[in-house]
């Protein structure tokens, strides 16, 4: 296949280069990541206040495969605007969910709780 | 093809400005691509909200104790294997192979049926134990973000029949497999999405 003037849609695997052998690939690398992230929530082995961040390793790690070997969204040159686009909504979604939770936390911090307000009030 | 759909020969030194413009295909797929980047923008202030409320549960079940993992495992591997189908039926497609299209599509949609039916029965088991949208915010937090990835699941099955009935009809035209092109990419986001939702409200419940 030829490459295209104008680049590539998201989802074309290019010159159907894997064919089905990149969608089994990443079957499996899914699949892994996956029991991996289960194990992970429930077993004893590991530090408890780490697990969240091994679980958000492995999610962002999941996804990651989910784009490149189902989504075939690469780097590439004729991926570019694809590319350009992705990373702006990831910039996006990270501004909202960590920009949110950033305020609330410090919202739930600041803000004093029920009983301490009246205790002042008496 | 249609000389609409013609993909324009490339010499590398042509600068940009000289070029043709982009085939339909090229021009669809990046706006739908475009599209399912503002849904995944959605779904993070979905995110944003269930992550701010999952604590807020007024006196009523957490969600530790509402979320059985192996039910979720189940539907993820549904999911899961339904992306996969459909990426085969893709393949299929590309080949006007309308024998593996439908078998592969076939396939994904049953897979898609059994994820929504898993869905289906744990949120009417939750609201029957009393733990409905209004019993917290916490879980206003949960249907409304688990929902509404529902809903997208639902609609995705819904397009998925009518492009196969498209297919039947109208056959391997540019248009339809254009269509049905922009349905993969839609199920392979849901997928992406719902990574997020297990990892985050199922897996990360304290």
């Amino acid at each position: 296949m030829q490459v295209q003037a104008q680049g590539q849609p998201p989802g074309v695997d290019p010159g159907e280069r894997h064919g089905a052998r990149s969608y089994l690939i990443g079957l499996t690398y899914a699949v892994a990541l996956t029991l991996a992230s289960f194990w992970a929530a429930a077993t004893p082995l590991v530090y408890a206040p780490a697990v969240p961040v091994l679980l958000a390793v492995l999610a962002i790690a999941q996804m990651g495969v989910h784009v490149a070997f189902f989504l075939h969204i690469s780097s590439a040159p004729d991926q570019t605007n694809n590319f350009l686009a992705l990373l702006f909504g990831v910039f996006i979604t990270a501004l909202v969910v960590f920009g949110s939770m950033l305020i609330m936390t410090n919202l739930n911090h600041n803000m004093m709780s029920m009983d301490q307000l009246m205790k002042m009030q008496r | 093809m249609s000389a609409g759909e013609q993909a324009l020969p490339l010499v590398p030194g042509v600068p940009l400005a000289l070029r043709g413009p982009a085939p339909v295909r090229v021009v669809a797929g990046f706006g739908f691509w475009l599209f399912l980047l503002s849904d995944i923008i959605i779904f993070a202030a979905l995110f944003a909200t269930y992550s701010v409320l999952s604590g807020s549960t007024a006196g009523g079940p957490s969600a530790a104790e509402l979320f059985d993992k192996r039910h979720v495992f189940m539907e993820t591997l549904c999911l899961l294997a339904s992306s996969v189908t459909c990426g085969f039926g893709l393949l299929a497609l590309n080949r006007t192979d309308a024998r593996a299209l439908y078998f592969w599509m076939a396939i994904t949609f049953v897979l898609g049926v059994c994820f929504l039916t898993m869905e289906g029965r744990e949120f009417a088991s939750m609201v029957a134990a009393g733990a409905g949208p209004s019993r917290s915010a916490f879980l206003s937090g949960f249907f409304a973000l688990v929902g509404t990835h529902g809903l997208h699941v639902s609609l995705g099955l819904v397009w998925l029949a009518v492009m196969l009935l498209q297919v039947v009809t109208l056959g391997f035209r540019p248009m339809v497999s254009r269509r049905f092109f922009c349905f993969a990419l839609f199920w392979h986001a849901l997928d992406i999405v719902w990574v997020g939702v297990f990892t985050i409200v199922y897996l990360g419940a304290k």
